[in-house]
């Protein structure tokens, strides 16, 4: 079987060059990385508003571009809906008539499979289908131009930073719609994104890029646990992403319990249904490494593992270090000072105790759950 | 009112207001295509087709009117052939001045069609391509409606330039009362005899109204168009 997207592709532009190849299945695909890095470049040359110099892009099985063979489909033929970092609703045309552009060009006798009246509500834009884009607040924008594209029924969904533009509120106000496109859709999603907390929250797969080549790419939660992938490893937001089930609440401390491989954890706040599966990141700030469990500590979260790899010192002098612990099966990222690491002697092979407060954890779990199993 | 204007006044005004408007009607497809063309298109000779169709604005009307006579005159190579084969003739007549006028009008015409091209914005362009549009489609349903109050202040300027349009009509077609007798020939036609000035006086008066009454429903439509695009 085809994978849902094929790319490797080569692109000079200037004294950049992009040189990127990857595989996915994912419903949902991050490309992540820092700005510059050829994230857009990438996703433009899929959505065929820049062509490759080499190389070649299949979505679903189907040859887009293959520049060896001479193929290059020209962009209002791919079926490939491209959702921006700004909306770029047309101005002159109502909510309604945008939402129905891309059907006008839709080739006949196919069935449409994307739905006007489930998409509207999906995205909750009902109110709105009379309304002239100029009206709209920026992420009521923002989800008419995310129903515009997919209405026009496309294969393959690009977001391009779509919460970018927009501020913190209205970035938590679009993040439960995507995650529900991504499990109800049915159109696999490609999703740009420097952030961190974005992509641990929506995507099933990321490629990491830097300076125009895939550094990583594998699914989520193995990705954003691995110090040798440099953006990731190397940056403030260094974290690790844990999958947890929901198995109970302590309703008089309003604590959310949660079985993970590396132990219980303990989250703070009510929410999701028994058996609901979580993603929770745990900055790697936030652990603290001890040699024996602690006693009287504030602490709730508290886990036994195996130090895996200690991150090289980026230059010499550097303050710290990346740990990387294996908790029964799930990685962890601590970062401690270099001084630390010594005085605790920490060695592949050394078995440590890594401990969290559960309200550091609340940031990415609070709302972010993929519904019971 | 037909009794203030004599029957030979009136003419020049009914012919004047058909002049211009079938030169602005006529020349409006082949200035968009050109406009676009120099606002999206790259190609070899563009700068050519540019200075092209700037001349007339900077030639002395006198010339612009010579060069068509050479050129479509009876005997001209271009106006032989389209009275061969397509029986039209343009030499002396009130076709021939609704030329000379859309000529005299189309750098104006695509100047402004142009400058609203490319003000409008690409991404808005890429993003219909990417919903399917056809470039063709892109153009009609984003990039035209999107532009129309430029095309419109285009059209209103071709118009007022074909109303006075003076130099290069006389050149082409003559004075002939009736056929190629527009407002400013026959302004001109009443200061040149004793007696002519009321003639001159009406007309003129009449000259400045139609000016007025384009401007005014221009603005109305702009303002109406501008309303609905607003972004």
């Amino acid at each position: 079987m085809s994978a849902v997207l094929d790319v490797d592709v080569v692109r000079r532009q200037g004294a950049f060059s992009l040189n990127a190849a990857f595989r996915s299945d994912g419903r949902l695909t991050a490309l992540f990385g820092r700005s510059g890095s050829g994230k857009t470049t990438l996703v433009n040359v899929i959505a065929g508003l820049i062509r490759p110099d080499h190389g070649r892009v299949l979505v679903d099985g189907r040859v887009l571009v293959d520049r060896e063979r001479g193929i290059l489909i020209p962009k209002h033929r791919r079926r490939i809906g491209y959702v921006f970092q700004e909306a770029r609703l047309f101005p002159h045309l109502s909510v309604r008539r945008n939402l129905l552009f891309g059907r006008w060009f839709a080739p006949r006798g196919e069935p449409m499979r994307a739905d006007f009246e489930k998409t509207v509500d999906i995205l909750g834009i009902g109110a709105l289908l009379d309304r002239a884009p100029g009206a709209l607040s920026g992420g009521e924008k923002q989800r008419v131009a995310i129903g515009r594209a997919l209405l026009s029924d496309p294969r393959l969904l690009l977001m391009d930073e779509p919460l970018a533009s927009l501020d913190d509120a209205r970035k938590l106000e679009i993040l439960p719609y995507i995650e529900l496109l991504r499990d109800q859709a049915g159109v696999p999603i490609v999703y740009v994104s420097h952030s961190v907390a974005e992509v641990a929250r929506l995507s099933t797969v990321v490629v990491v890029l830097d300076e125009g080549k895939v550094v990583a790419a594998g699914a989520t939660s193995d990705i954003l646990s691995r110090i040798d992938a440099p953006v990731i490893g190397g940056g403030p937001e260094a974290g690790s992403v844990l999958e947890a089930e929901v198995i109970g609440h302590d309703r008089a401390f309003g604590l959310t319990q949660a079985r993970t491989r590396a132990g219980l954890l303990q989250l703070p706040g009510l929410f999701a249904a028994v058996g609901a599966t979580l993603r929770v990141r745990i900055l790697a700030s936030d652990l603290l490494l001890s040699l024996n469990p602690l006693q009287q500590v504030s602490a709730l979260n508290s886990f036994r593992g195996v130090v895996r790899a200690l991150s090289p010192r980026l230059a010499a002098g550097a303050p710290s270090i990346d740990v990387q612990i294996d908790c029964g099966g799930e990685l962890l990222i601590a970062r401690v000072t270099a001084k630390s690491s010594e005085l605790l002697a920490l060695a592949p092979g050394r078995e440590v105790y890594a401990t969290v407060k559960s309200v550091s954890v609340d940031s990415l779990a609070g709302a972010s759950y993929e519904g019971a199993r | 009112m037909t009794g203030w204007l004599s029957p030979e006044e009136w003419t020049a005004v009914r012919l004047s207001l058909l002049v211009a408007t079938t030169a602005m009607i006529a020349s409006l497809p082949f200035g968009v295509l050109v406009a676009w063309l120099l606002a999206r298109g790259r190609f070899w000779g563009k700068s050519a087709l540019d200075t092209l169709v700037h001349l007339p604005l900077i030639m002395p009307p006198v010339v612009t009117g010579y060069l068509l006579l050479i050129g479509f005159g009876r005997r001209g190579p271009i106006g032989a052939f389209l009275a061969e084969h397509f029986g039209i003739v343009l030499s002396f007549r009130w076709t021939g001045a609704a030329l000379a006028c859309a000529v005299m009008g189309f750098p104006l015409l695509v100047r402004a069609v142009r400058l609203s091209i490319e003000a409008v914005d690409r991404k808005l362009e890429d993003a219909a391509g990417a919903l399917g549009a056809s470039p063709v489609w892109v153009f009609f349903v984003v990039t035209l409606p999107l532009c129309l109050p430029g095309v419109l202040a285009g059209m209103i300027l071709c118009f007022a330039k074909a109303m006075g349009e003076f130099g290069a009509t006389i050149t082409f077609v003559s004075n002939i009362p009736g056929e190629t007798q527009t407002l400013p020939s026959a302004i001109y036609t009443f200061t040149q005899i004793p007696g002519g000035e009321g003639g001159a006086l009406r007309l003129t008066l009449v000259s400045i109204a139609i000016s007025m009454a384009a401007l005014l429903a221009s603005e109305w439509m702009a303002r109406l168009i501008g309303r609905k695009i607003a972004v």
